[in-house]
């Protein structure tokens, strides 16, 4: 289904004036180990419930930002900048 | 005379029993391919079988798609693969004893710009070499098979050329999955429904049954044949795979008369059409761009999708549309399907990823993945999907034939 967002600056807009970046994942550190860096590349949680992702507001102040979203309702619980109010 | 309710159905398509604490092999899924892989290791001699689904058989992806089949692909384990898969389907109907109206009415894929024709003629061929009946058509051979396609130089994209599949086409998808249903339980599969897996139990690396709403149903083997739930039923085995889920939609208009045999693709205007044999459209376009588990559809799709169906088909522009739909789809990111064991668990078989093109796929896959199961060994022909090309960082090329060529 279609859904608002609220984007951080502009306020809650349409979901196509965004673009999804998928969900919030931390990168390895150089060195690390392929297999964590495979698991970085390919392996998702993909949750049915509550995730956090990033968002690209195309359309709009073309800043990226990040979500909490329920993915079986597509109700946006919570938007925010990275790095703001304590979030990773 | 003839009583009309004697003319009703009376047979039930399958035997509904009570769920045994044990079982050899649980297959969580009851759509096309879980019932296709119930079917055949049944036919390997692998009766002790339950499909467990948690609404009715072919709730999901397999009464949800567009029905359209074909092997014209673009990499070699692709072609290779959805032929075996067609050539069953070209005989799935006899060996069922079930009418699946499937219909080769041909598949045309179109080519709006010059590298769209180089990339259709790389799958031409790859098909040709194949085996594959499969060709670049031009402009005037476009014209004879569908005379109300919209050929001049007025929609944005004019067509250029297209990739023509004869045997491709289109089938009833709910008579597949009825059809396998009813053939796997005659062989002695059970098939329950209404049944959610809840959890999926390891000890020592092994799978060793599941939890459901249900009770507690043991098994040697458990099945992963959940598409766009893959993940969650995967995460209950402690698995993580490289899958994200999108909604994919589609439409139906009201019934028109004939005027489209072949079913009609168009990469470059995202959209995909075929007529049905009662005469309506159905229109398809490319999944959501965001991940979600929700089946509501949305008004930007049906508005986005009927502006590039009528680039293409203006005569339709007054047909009403009836209904939309959505289904949700298990995309991994090589647009290749995931088929057989995992590393971490051991009889945990997996037949996911089957994100837009599952349907057409099904009877290799319900096949091939039984044989597995039976023998241990994995088939040469899907070989190539299975989870550790990731791990080695192989991905296959398949979203050139796959992401919205349906």
């Amino acid at each position: 289904m279609s859904f608002l967002l609220a984007c951080p600056i502009c306020g809650p807009r349409d979901v196509y004036e965004f673009r999804f970046g998928g969900e919030i994942l931390r990168r390895p550190q150089p060195d690390a180990d392929e297999q964590d860096w495979v698991a970085y590349r390919y392996l998702r949680a993909n949750p049915a419930g509550q995730g956090r992702e990033w968002w690209f507001h195309r359309l709009g102040c073309r800043r990226w930002f990040q979500a909490e979203r329920d993915t079986t309702d597509n109700r946006v619980i919570d938007t925010w900048f990275a790095g703001e109010d304590g979030h990773v | 005379m003839v009583a009309l309710l004697s003319l009703f159905r009376k047979q039930r398509m399958w035997s509904p029993e009570e769920i045994r604490p044990r079982y050899d092999v649980v297959i969580v899924g009851g759509g096309v391919h879980g019932l296709a892989i119930a079917y055949e290791l049944a036919k390997l001699g692998v009766t002790d079988v339950a499909v467990l689904e948690k609404s009715y058989i072919g709730a999901g992806g397999s009464g949800r798609n567009t029905a359209i089949i074909r092997s014209n692909y673009r990499t070699e384990p692709g072609v290779e693969f959805y032929d075996e898969s067609l050539k069953i389907y070209e005989q799935l109907a006899v060996e069922l004893d079930y009418n699946l109206l499937f219909s080769q009415h041909g598949h045309l894929t179109f080519a709006h710009t010059e590298a769209g024709i180089v990339g259709l003629r790389v799958r031409a061929e790859t098909n040709q070499v194949l085996g594959v009946n499969s060709r670049i058509i031009d402009l005037k051979e476009i014209a004879e098979l569908v005379p109300a396609l919209d050929l001049s130089d007025r929609p944005r994209h004019p067509i250029m050329a297209a990739l023509y599949h004869p045997p491709g086409g289109t089938i009833r998808h709910d008579a597949v999955v009825w059809g396998y249903a009813r053939a796997a339980s005659r062989r002695g599969v059970a098939i329950h429904t209404g049944v959610e897996v809840t959890g999926v139990n390891v000890a020592d690396g092994a799978v060793t049954g599941v939890e459901t709403n249900r009770g507690t149903i043991h098994a040697g083997v458990v099945v992963n044949a959940t598409a766009g739930w893959a993940t969650t039923i995967a995460a209950m085995a402690g698995v993580r795979l490289p899958i994200v889920t999108h909604p994919l939609q589609a439409m139906v208009t009201e019934p028109l008369k004939p005027i489209l045999n072949p079913v009609l693709v168009s990469a470059t205007l995202h959209v995909y059409v075929n007529q049905t044999d009662r005469g309506e459209l159905v229109i398809g376009s490319e999944i959501d761009p965001y991940s979600s588990y929700s089946h509501r559809s949305t008004l930007p799709f049906l508005e986005s999708t009927v502006r590039h169906a009528l680039e293409l088909l203006p005569a339709a522009a007054n047909a009403r549309v009836l209904r939309q739909w959505a289904g949700i789809c298990d995309m991994t990111p090589d647009f290749g399907p995931i088929i057989g064991t995992v590393p971490e668990v051991r009889g945990f078989v997996v037949d996911v990823g089957w994100g837009t093109y599952g349907f057409k796929a099904a009877p290799a896959a319900g096949r091939r993945t039984a044989e597995l199961i039976a023998t241990g060994r994995t088939p040469d022909v899907i070989a190539p999907f299975t989870i550790e090309r990731f791990a080695n960082n192989q991905p296959l090329g398949e979203k050139a034939a796959a992401a919205v060529s349906h």
